[in-house]
């Protein structure tokens, strides 16, 4: 008994004092504290990592991870009541406003790489995915070759910009490349015809077809283009903050929680429309899991 | 054409268009409008003042920002302004602004360099005896402005502010390049989701068009009225 | 503040490999100066037909010169964008509106006309208030001339208003300039849109868009130099009353 209110006296006073501790330790987690609100960063239409549900609620895998890391942050800085604020990005604001500080952490399908760390970090990698191109059945773009001459779209301010041009210089094939702000307006431009395939991370794709109007009409080539993790995108230089973030999603690999979270939006109907996406967890992220790593080096994933 | 054309759609969403996009919309518009006439009324009186620091001021702030595209303004300020605040507000990281207050700004400090030149074309448009008269009956200059100058040249002016505000209006729908759910953004999202952008897009352009054209027939018949026959 | 500052970064290759972001920069501004030239140069011949429309004595002339104008006038142009680039191609029949789909540059095409008919709504307006200014024994000293009433326009009426209004015109131009960034939305690689993919892979948003303002600032000077010599040439001894703009 008097063990338990040591106990209890204990971890009141350690609640106590860690505000001012944390906010020695993390700009960011200081920030919360002193604002007495978290700003998350999400997707409007990253199916089903970060996307609005009916009630234009943003919802998804990496939201859900996303929860468990503002509840450890309520946890740390003793503050139950924390209030929690959601703000869209796109890949043109993500890191920006990450940077200026509008949002806290952003909480989407952001590769983790090289040139990005040079402004942010990321936490953990949480997802692998890998570049596949999406195109009609009734005209097929099963390699980029296939593609020559034609128009093609990809979502502005992602990898896949990159990888796009480079095969066009590389083989010299004279693509029209066409950015759109978001996966919503990429799959209309392809629905519409404006471009023959788009491009971009598998799983996304996949949600954007089985999403639309006519799912069966589209198909995704086969071999992936490259091995892109994901991770929740957080300011450089906040190791207190990155730790606890860590911290956080290794407790769900380790605790097999993960497991419940990916069944539940990769393997069972989703909402709003109750579309279930079949996507089985990767070999790929079964041994991040096992081995949980937040470097950006493609390779250590194949 | 028509046959296709599913009003379900427009009905299902409306409430999530008005609600949500055209209630930020018609708030940004007004909040703007305000802000910056305010701040529009300020620039206009300093590029007029005697003082040459200040109307060169004014005067470099209103030229670069009306020599600027409004996309490339948004884009800057949505960046910036955190940025701005932590150094106004001497915090020590960026301050967080929703994105509502963000365009709120963006527009206000935009549009001020319209409503600026609207103004000081108004004070300029006033015979320079209204000064005179004012100093005469024993007015500071101060007095002249509030008193004399400025009720008049804002009445000359309340068409082409009010048709600056209608523009304003419909330049809000630009903030749809930040993801924003405005009254485009909100339409944009429901074409996008549903696979009805036809419906979703002549919509939009339905009722911003009826809104624009009421408030101009408006402001056309109060230019007659509130004319000062000279 | 933990912003990175990289201005070396201009001169580092871009993403096609070849050109430097400097280069892709300018190519933005050339595509913004282009889809300014003849979304504007659309913009005065139907401008100037609908503002000759507005002042025709003709009942459903002028009724349907003030509907273009009242349209083109009232809605968004962002929302006339998306209305020419995505609602137009479905609207046509379907082989149409693959063909349009399917035209190279199609951003640069769809972005131009809109601009164009934007503009046009707004230059019939100017044309017309150029046409009012003019005293009525203009038009009634041209049809005493025995001239039709095309004719009383073509060699009387308009090339008075023309020189008039060319103040009104500059800053039309500048206006129209500035508004192809809205083309952004439909995938138009101009120069904001340049600047804004050279932040999103570099992430140096800040000097992405101070290039692009600077050169911004230097096309306007441009085009106001350039204009201001039209507007010397033009100008009427003894007009006083010209018609300056208020576009934007």
């Amino acid at each position: 008994m008097t063990i338990k209110l040591l106990a209890a006296s204990l971890m009141t006073l350690m609640l106590a004092t860690l505000p001012a501790h944390a906010a020695e330790e993390s700009a960011t987690l200081a920030k919360i504290a002193e604002r007495g609100e978290i700003t998350v960063g999400h997707r409007d239409g990253a199916v089903p990592f970060s996307y609005y549900d009916d009630q234009q609620k943003p919802i998804g895998y990496a939201m859900d991870i996303c929860a468990r890391v503002v509840d450890a942050v309520k946890a740390k800085l003793g503050k139950p009541d924390l209030k929690v604020s959601y703000m869209p990005v796109t890949g043109t604001t993500r890191i920006p406003l990450l940077v200026n500080g509008t949002i806290d952490m952003e909480c989407g399908t952001t590769t983790n790489n090289v040139e990005r760390q040079k402004q942010v970090t990321f936490s953990t990698t949480n997802f692998v995915a890998g570049i596949r191109i999406l195109s009609k059945k009734s005209a097929p773009v099963a390699s980029m070759a296939d593609a020559k001459g034609k128009t093609v779209v990809t979502l502005s301010g992602t990898t896949s910009v990159k990888l796009i041009n480079a095969a066009n210089t590389a083989e010299n094939l004279g693509l029209t490349i066409l950015s759109a702000k978001d996966l919503a307006e990429g799959m209309l431009t392809l629905e519409t015809d404006r471009a023959v395939a788009l491009i971009f991370d598998d799983v996304s794709i996949a949600g954007a077809a089985a999403t639309s109007k006519a799912p069966q009409d589209y198909q995704m080539s086969s071999d992936p283009l490259s091995v892109e993790p994901y991770g929740i995108m957080l300011r450089r230089d906040d190791d207190g903050f990155k730790s606890l973030v860590n911290g956080t999603i290794e407790g769900l690999y380790k605790g097999g929680e993960i497991n419940g979270i990916y069944e539940k939006w990769f393997t069972q109907p989703i909402p709003p429309k109750g579309i279930n996406m079949n996507f089985p967890m990767s070999a790929q992220l079964k041994k991040v899991i096992a081995n949980p790593t937040d470097d950006p080096n493609p390779d250590l994933y194949r | 054409m028509l046959s296709g054309f599913d009003f379900q759609t427009i009905v299902h969403a409306l409430p999530y268009l008005f609600l949500t996009g055209m209630s930020f919309t018609l708030t940004l518009t007004l909040c703007a409008t305000i802000g910056g006439m305010i701040f529009g009324t300020l620039l206009a009186v300093m590029r007029l003042s005697d003082n040459r620091i200040l109307s060169v001021i004014a005067g470099g702030y209103v030229n670069l920002l009306r020599s600027l595209p409004l996309v490339l303004v948004i884009f800057w300020f949505y960046f910036l302004v955190p940025f701005l605040a932590q150094w106004l507000t001497g915090s020590s990281s960026p301050v967080r602004i929703d994105p509502f207050w963000s365009s709120v700004i963006t527009f206000t400090l935009f549009e001020a360099c319209y409503f600026c030149e609207i103004v000081r074309s108004g004070i300029q448009s006033l015979p320079r005896g209204q000064t005179l008269a004012a100093s005469a009956l024993g007015m500071t200059d101060r007095q002249a402005l509030f008193y004399v100058i400025l009720p008049q040249a804002l009445r000359n002016m309340l068409p082409l502010i009010l048709t600056q505000t209608i523009i304003l209006f419909q330049d809000t729908s630009l903030v749809y390049v930040l993801s924003i759910t405005d009254f485009l953004g909100a339409a944009a999202k429901i074409a996008q989701r549903d696979g009805r952008l036809l419906e979703m897009y002549v919509f939009a352009a339905v009722v911003y068009f009826i809104i624009s054209l009421i408030a101009s027939q408006a402001v056309r018949r109060l230019q007659k009225r509130v004319a000062i026959i000279r | 503040m933990n912003y990175h500052w990289n201005w070396w970064i201009f001169f580092e290759p871009s993403l096609d490999g070849t050109n430097t972001y400097l280069t892709t920069l300018f190519w933005g501004l050339g595509w913004t100066a282009a889809t300014a030239v003849v979304g504007f140069t659309i913009a005065l011949v139907l401008g100037s037909v609908v503002g000759v429309a507005r002042t025709a004595p003709i009942g459903w002339v002028q009724t349907s010169g003030m509907v273009f104008v009242e349209v083109f006038r009232n809605i968004p142009l962002l929302v006339q964008m998306f209305l020419w680039y995505f609602v137009l191609p479905e609207v046509l029949p379907r082989d149409a509106g693959m063909w349009l789909k399917q035209f190279p540059n199609a951003q640069f095409y769809t972005a131009a006309v809109c601009l164009g008919f934007y503009h046009a709504a707004r230059m019939a307006e100017v044309v017309r208030a150029g046409l009012l200014s003019l005293s009525r024994g203009q038009k009634m000293a041209g049809q005493a001339l025995g001239l039709t009433l095309p004719q009383t326009y073509r060699y009387v009426l308009l090339p008075v208003a023309y020189r008039i209004v060319v103040p009104a015109i500059t800053s039309e131009f500048l206006s129209c300039t500035k508004n192809t960034s809205v083309g952004i939305a439909i995938g138009l690689v101009e120069l904001t849109g340049t600047a804004r993919a050279m932040q999103e892979n570099t992430f140096q948003v800040f000097e992405a868009f101070a290039a692009a303002t600077v050169l911004y600032l230097a096309l306007n000077m441009v085009i106001v130099f350039a204009m201001r010599s039209v507007e010397k040439a033009a100008v009427i001894p003894g007009l006083g009353n010209r018609i300056a703009g208020r576009g934007r």
